[in-house]
């Protein structure tokens, strides 16, 4: 019998999130290449190879979520990081540092000991990508010199007009070529082209499932807490070229239909207003993000932060252009117009009454931009919106009171708006 | 039917005691905020004011920073939508609330019922707050009471360039410490609270009337500095330190009529 059968959708979740860090951890172990990759890169090249993948994305936010970054924030700023560079940059420094200095040594640093850090192993490699920001460049490159490994960098240029035009694909393509010809020089061996195949159809086999469980924000009450969908983000991050996220996509889309069907609601009647949630979440005060709306019968329905990871494409197209296409087209990558559209579509089908925006200290990218894209969001279809100061993953960026005070009046003005609609 | 607004905020609190909605009974302001004796004295003067008690009020909002850690409300609104009431009761025709308080500075845009058009707040930072100004008054060895009366006496600003509160104490030292006069410094320090919050006015667009409040529109220089940046009049509210409370009862009436 199989160990994942009769499994909920969560216990996939946690299930496969450990195997995907065991994977890797068996991987350095048999002498077997491990890569760290953006949480954006495409992982298909790898995965073809046969190389173990980890995030540091990913593995950063889970140890904000856990409430260990400051630790390994500490560790990073020791070292000359500056706090206003990405604090999943700082995180991952910092874990990286501990290895590095545990490999050096064999004695464990006591940060590490004490640290809730999923344990996966160093790279022998890393896979870079700047469709959603350029800190990812100077980071991975930093990994590289600091552990002396490759770096791939897969150069994907800003859509400054949309659509997207061909030769912008053709590049993308080029480039993802040349990343395998990389691949096949580090791994000594030929890339497998039947194989690679496969593994984009399984790509878009969990970008299916992925898709489905976001379409349940349409529904009004909705049967899913968008606060969920971000814990599932991990395995589209990190596990979308393997069936752990198809499995346990399907598994939660399926939940959530029958949840539909017997007319259970995530706030069980009790959702009383609904928000879009724009930007990164708060992972070391994911909870009090959440609780708040919660305690006020707000529910999230909308955010595009999930929806990055929508990437469909033509998996049997051999020229390459509909996987750069998906690889280009993420929403932080092209010009304002197109990510205040892109915005506005989510907020439709959320049905939202209002939006939040996530100041977010550590994504320059998605944060600078917040101030004219709520303007333009307003004018066009009104909603009201607040936002706040916040991190990522630094604790220290964020202020409680001032989150209650923001979403507080947000919903009043919500219900403002409602009750004068009625 | 008494209502009773409490506002507890960072550095005061307040409490407005309403009869039937309309009627201001008590108005007391206490300069201690969240997590002190405060809002309990604020309580006390009020009930000792109007002679009521607690039995007398049917319906209890807090508002402000520590509105809910204050014990014996029956509802918590937020202070956005607190001023927003407070000042549309009191002045009709406002349209711009510009409301500086102890740690926090706002600007709410009203339509002309008196809904929230839109509101921005500050930054996680103590430039352009009260705070800002209470820092300044020690090091200018002031308080905050004289520093309006000292800036008339001014004949210019004297530039303050930094908006973090820890930078523009040590600007301000080192004006100090060039004999920079005294009365120029306060002024150019009204100057750069007024800059900050007429940055959160603009962002909602500035429609007349104009009505500041918190309990920086006391100080009479805040307010003329914000006349010499937006270029337009700025009404003071009546009470202004006060105005979050007393929407805070206008809400206790209208939840205590629905009761």
């Amino acid at each position: 019998m199989s160990l994942t059968q009769g499994m909920k959708a969560k216990q996939l979740l946690a299930y496969y999130q450990n195997k995907a860090d065991q994977d890797a951890r068996e991987a350095k172990a048999r002498g077997d290449l491990v890569c760290w990759s953006a949480s954006v890169a495409p992982p298909e090249f790898c995965v073809t190879m046969g190389i173990a993948m980890v995030y540091p994305e990913t593995h950063s936010a889970g140890i904000g979520a856990r409430k260990g970054a400051l630790d390994m924030l500490e560790v990073a700023e020791r070292k000359g990081y500056n706090i206003d560079c990405c604090s999943y940059g700082r995180v991952n420094m910092g874990y990286m540092e501990c290895l590095k200095e545990y490999a050096k040594t064999g004695v464990k640093p006591e940060v590490l000991v004490n640290s809730p850090a999923a344990d996966v192993p160093l790279p022998d490699l890393v896979i870079t990508c700047n469709n959603i920001c350029n800190t990812l460049l100077k980071w991975y490159e930093n990994l590289a010199v600091e552990l002396d490994i490759p770096c791939i960098v897969i150069d994907v240029p800003f859509n400054h007009t949309m659509p997207i035009p061909e030769y912008a694909k053709e590049y993308i393509a080029d480039e993802f070529r040349n990343a395998i010809s990389q691949l096949e020089v580090i791994c000594g061996r030929p890339f497998d082209w039947e194989k690679f195949k496969t593994v984009r159809q399984q790509t878009q086999r969990s970008v299916y499932q992925w898709n489905r469980i976001a379409d349940f924000t349409k529904y009004k009450p909705s049967p899913l807490n968008g606060f969920d969908f971000f814990n599932y983000m991990a395995l589209i991050v990190a596990c979308r070229s393997l069936d752990y996220a198809e499995i346990t996509f399907k598994a939660f889309a399926d939940e959530l239909e029958e949840n539909l069907k017997a007319g259970i609601y995530a706030f069980k009647g009790a959702e009383k207003t609904r928000i879009q949630w724009e930007g990164i979440a708060v992972w070391p005060h994911l909870s009090h993000t959440f609780k708040t709306l919660k305690n006020m019968g707000a529910i999230m329905t909308g955010s595009a932060y999930p929806s990055m990871w929508d990437l469909s494409y033509d998996a049997n197209d051999e020229t390459l252009h509909s996987m750069a296409e998906a690889y280009t087209r993420t929403y932080i990558n092209t010009c304002l117009s197109n990510k205040a559209e892109a915005l506005m579509k989510l907020m439709e089908h959320g049905q939202v009454d209002g939006i939040i925006y996530h100041l977010n200290r550590s994504c320059k990218l998605m944060s600078f931009l917040n101030v004219e894209t709520a303007e333009i969001i307003k004018e066009k279809n009104g909603l009201p919106y607040v936002s706040f100061d916040g991190d990522q993953t630094d604790p220290r960026v964020y202020s409680p009171a001032q989150y209650e005070t923001r979403v507080q009046a947000l919903v009043e003005m919500m219900e403002a708006n409602m009750a004068a609609a009625e | 039917m008494y209502t009773m607004g409490v506002d507890v905020g960072s550095a005061s609190s307040k409490v407005v005691i309403l009869k039937d909605g309309k009627d201001i009974v008590a108005a007391e302001t206490v300069q201690f905020g969240t997590g002190s004796t405060g809002p309990q004295k604020a309580l006390e003067k009020a009930y000792e004011v109007s002679g009521l008690t607690r039995e007398d009020m049917s319906f209890v909002v807090a508002t402000g920073y520590g509105r809910f850690n204050f014990e014996g409300a029956d509802k918590q609104v937020s202070e956005i939508s607190c001023h927003a009431k407070g000042v549309f009761h009191l002045v009709p025709t406002a349209r711009t609330i510009i409301d500086i308080g102890g740690q926090d500075a706002k600007a709410i845009r009203l339509d002309s019922k008196g809904g929230i058009k839109q509101f921005f707040m500050n930054d996680k930072c103590a430039a352009g707050t009260g705070r800002f100004l209470e820092v300044m008054a020690r090091v200018l060895e002031t308080t905050l009471d004289q520093m309006a009366s000292l800036d008339e006496l001014a004949d210019e600003a004297a530039p303050i360039s930094s908006t973090c509160t820890v930078f523009a104490e040590s600007e301000v030292i080192s004006q100090l410490s060039n004999g920079v006069n005294r009365n120029n410094i306060i002024r150019g320090v009204h100057l750069s609270v007024a800059s900050r919050a007429c940055g959160l006015a603009y962002r909602g667009g500035l429609e007349k009337d104009i009505v500041m409040t918190g309990g920086v529109a006391q100080n009479a220089g805040v307010v003329r500095a914000m006349e010499s940046v937006l270029k337009k009049d700025v009404i003071v509210a009546p009470h202004p330190q006060t105005t979050g409370a007393l929407g805070a009862a206008l809400f206790a009436f209208e939840a205590a009529q629905k009761k």
